[in-house]
């Protein structure tokens, strides 16, 4: 008789060996997700004069299929920050939720003393960090938009690993690579804030948008843009690219030698 | 409650020979001590209301509120241990917390008062721990339009769901009381502590129940019933402290907010003069009545 | 638990249960299965074909399962982490109207099916569609995709089939159709699917939701999928 229950139900060990327990250890390597599954991409963000633009598409995707096509990524918190949210939705999902906890213990106190969006960010980076050292990090890249402690415009990212990164204007995902150079182009690093109006920064948003649309294959023609200022936050959320130019494909025959 | 306790009031979980548990009715008492709290349920809001006495000139005005935020849309003030509040709001708290991470959206008010009713009468059941030495007024806003799930995406028909039954009855004001022996009932107005006889006098004739009683004039009644409350005790100096929650086409958008300053300034100079009116025409109950009939109308 | 590609294999230090194996030889619900909003609630449509690999385990599946009187949904992925799913969330749900005296809503379900799926990710392969009816907010659809977000929707697909029929339910869909409209639309949609995708097949069950509660649908594929229509 075999007393210890746990053997019982296995393999006789006369016939087969014995049983190989490191098939039932529990120990060991903790595998988490190591790919996101429906995605966002990119998120551009401009400092102005007195606040911050950002800017999103509305799609998630699923691979290359282009899924969900009214996902609204900029998240607004309390009444003078917003995150924008690229990389996985549920992961978002998840944050924003866990911003509504922070939003709603924030008002147990009517004093007045909220989080900035510089808290935000900072807290933010720290859950993001946080969670890629327990190897299950949360897969988004985020920017913050918002005003500092000092009431200056503030705009941040952080991304799945904890990492931080400030400038006047910043992009995620392929918008770091597409966006960020018409940026620079349109407002070089050392021009003073207060040379760039609100207007001048949404409209070079919605340009930026526009050229993510023409060369980002996970893009969407139709976003959400937002901007805060001391007046408040004002969300646009079903915006269409507009005023393409497309019309030039006419001139374009062949691939090379051939005229007709 | 004249008889005493003849050792059977020594334990919570030990009843008398005649069926009471004499903890729980001496935490009544602890209540009865306690500074005046009313909450007004009318059809647009809810207004709480609270008499808070000032135990030393030391402390700051304004500064140690009396009526806490539990979620968004609810509140509680308290009567009695002070201490005993703060622990009943923080458990509020958690139970409104724990709700939106299980179901991602606000908890009900009828959900919550049942949950907080539960704990108090928890606590009546051991001989190791005490009866709450409080009775909690929870006021709330149970959203009337379409709730989204917390974190949605997404927005469904552009023209709206299918089959939506038009008019249906949907959210609400909710108003409870939470006793310390766990007992708790929906109200459309409540009164505990001190002055809570004077003030549920009062309560009665605004005639709640037929739905009149618009929410700006709640706030207007609940500073006048807070100051009739303390009559009693007119030698203490008090801050009155109110808090509203209104529907969401309403001033707080459904959110459990303090009322603005000069709302609060105007009904409480409005309080005093009524009071002081009522002082003047010395057989005030008839101006008193016709004051409470203009009210209804 | 790497690099052993057989089952049961007899080595000479005992025999190997090979897990990884054991799920990838899973049933799957190689599935075709929608939701939709029509005039007076929601109609949920699946195929009912279970494979193995190639061989069907199952040719007349019911993919369609209910979670509370008039909160169903609609099982894609594994079979067995679905059921299981639905089975959890069938049970609070039952939990909920019990204990707040008030039947749940489609989104308290949406958001207990998205807790699970979120939350345990890693070992799940679950594509759920949450379609359900109650009095307050009418008829609604929620989709929750493999990485276990949540996400309201006018109409979801879902299953290895959809990505057939992305264009025609983009082309044809319509707001506010009939009971019959939509009942046409979800099998036109599903037939289409099933003719394309060789994982989903079999007959096409619906359950149409409305105030008047659950109503089953079925539609055989030998009369070309017009047939027999309300069933029970």
């Amino acid at each position: 008789m075999e007393h210890f229950p746990e053997a019982w139900g296995r393999p006789r060990n006369d016939i087969y060996g014995p049983y190989d327990h490191s098939y039932l250890q529990t120990t060991g390597p903790k595998a988490h997700t190591q790919s996101p599954a429906v995605t966002g991409t990119s998120v551009i963000g401009v400092k102005f004069n007195g606040g911050v633009a950002i800017a999103s598409d509305n799609l998630a995707s699923y691979g290359s299929l282009a899924r969900f096509t009214d996902v609204k990524r900029l998240r607004v918190f309390g009444d003078s920050a917003i995150v924008g949210f690229g990389g996985d939705v549920s992961d978002m999902q998840h944050i924003d939720r866990l911003l509504n906890s922070i939003d709603i213990r924030e008002n147990y106190s009517s004093d007045g003393n909220l989080l900035n969006a510089k808290n935000l960010h900072t807290y933010l980076s720290k859950v993001f960090y946080k969670r890629r050292s327990e190897f299950n990090p949360l897969w988004n890249h985020i920017l913050v938009a918002g005003f500092d402690g000092d009431g200056k415009p503030f705009l941040s990212s952080a991304d799945l690993l904890g990492t931080t990164f400030s400038a006047p204007h910043l992009a995620t995902g392929f918008g770091a690579h597409l966006a960020i150079p018409i940026l620079r182009r349109l407002f070089p690093e050392d021009t003073p804030l207060e040379n760039i109006s609100k207007e001048q920064a949404v409209e070079a948003l919605r340009e930026c948008i526009k050229v993510l649309w023409y060369r980002d294959a996970r893009s969407l023609d139709k976003f959400s843009i937002a901007t805060v200022t001391k007046d408040g936050i004002e969300v646009k959320e079903d915006e269409k690219v507009e005023a393409q130019s497309w019309a030039f494909a006419e001139t374009i025959r062949g691939y090379g030698a051939q005229v007709n | 409650m004249t008889s005493i306790g003849t050792g059977y009031d020594l334990s919570n979980s030990v009843f008398s020979p005649d069926g009471r548990n004499f903890q729980v009715e001496y935490a009544v008492k602890a209540v009865e001590n306690g500074g005046t709290a009313i909450g007004i349920r009318c059809k647009d809001g809810v207004v709480l209301a609270a008499e808070k006495i000032v135990t030393s000139k030391l402390l700051k005005p304004g500064a140690n509120k009396k009526i806490a935020t539990v979620d968004r849309h609810v509140g509680i003030v308290s009567a009695g241990l002070v201490p005993d509040g703060r622990h009943f709001v923080s458990r509020a708290r958690d139970e409104a917390s724990s709700w939106r991470g299980v179901y991602k959206g606000p908890i009900p008010t009828s959900a919550l008062a049942n949950r907080l009713g539960s704990y108090v009468q928890a606590y009546t059941l051991y001989s190791s721990v005490r009866p709450f030495g409080i009775t909690a007024i929870l006021g709330g806003w149970d959203s009337e339009a379409e709730a989204p799930v917390d974190g949605q995406v997404g927005n469904g028909p552009d023209s709206g769901a299918g089959g939506k039954i038009q008019g249906a009855k949907a959210g609400g004001p909710g108003l409870w009381m939470i006793e310390p022996s766990g007992l708790y009932w929906g109200y459309y107005g409540a009164a505990t502590g001190k002055g809570r006889q004077a003030a549920k006098a009062e309560l009665e004739k605004l005639n709640l129940s037929s739905g009149e009683l618009s929410l700006v004039d709640a706030v207007k009644e609940a500073a006048r019933i807070i100051y009739v409350a303390h009559e009693d005790s007119k030698d203490k100096e008090f801050e009155l402290e109110m808090t509203w929650i209104s529907s969401l086409d309403g001033p707080t958008k459904g959110k459990h907010e303090e009322v603005p300053k000069d709302l609060l300034e105007e009904a409480e100079k409005a309080a005093k003069k009524a009071l002081e009116g009522e002082v003047e025409e010395e057989e005030g109950t008839k101006a008193s009545a016709t004051e409470d009939q203009q009210m209804e109308e | 638990m790497v690099g052993h590609g057989v089952t049961g294999v007899l080595g000479e230090d005992g025999i190997h249960v090979d897990m990884n194996h054991l799920k990838k030889g899973e049933v799957n619900l190689g599935t075709s299965i929608m939701a939709i909003n029509f005039k007076d609630g929601v109609i949920l449509g699946a195929d009912s074909r279970t494979t193995t690999g190639a061989y069907i385990a199952n040719r007349v599946t019911d993919k369609l399962t209910q979670v509370h009187d008039t909160i169903w949904c609609c099982r894609s992925g594994s079979a067995a982490d679905t059921q299981a799913v639905a089975d959890i969330v069938s049970y609070h749900l039952n939990m909920y109207g019990i204990q707040n005296n008030e039947a749940p809503t489609t989104q308290v379900a949406a958001a207990l099916f998205q807790e699970l799926c979120y939350e345990n990710k890693d070992a799940l392969s679950a594509g759920i569609i949450i379609a359900g009816y109650d009095k307050r907010h009418g008829g609604q659809v929620y989709s929750i995709p493999l990485g276990g977000s949540l996400h309201k929707q006018a109409y979801a697909i879902g299953g290895s089939g959809s990505t057939y029929i992305y264009g025609y339910c983009d082309a044809h869909w319509q707001e506010g159709m009939t009971e019959e409209e939509g009942v046409n639309f979800v099998r036109n949609a599903l037939s289409e699917a099933i003719k394309w995708d060789g994982s989903s097949g079999g007959v096409i069950r619906m359950v149409v939701l409305t105030a008047k509660g659950a109503v089953r649908h079925l539609y055989l594929p030998d009369t070309g999928y017009t047939g027999p229509g309300v069933t029970r």
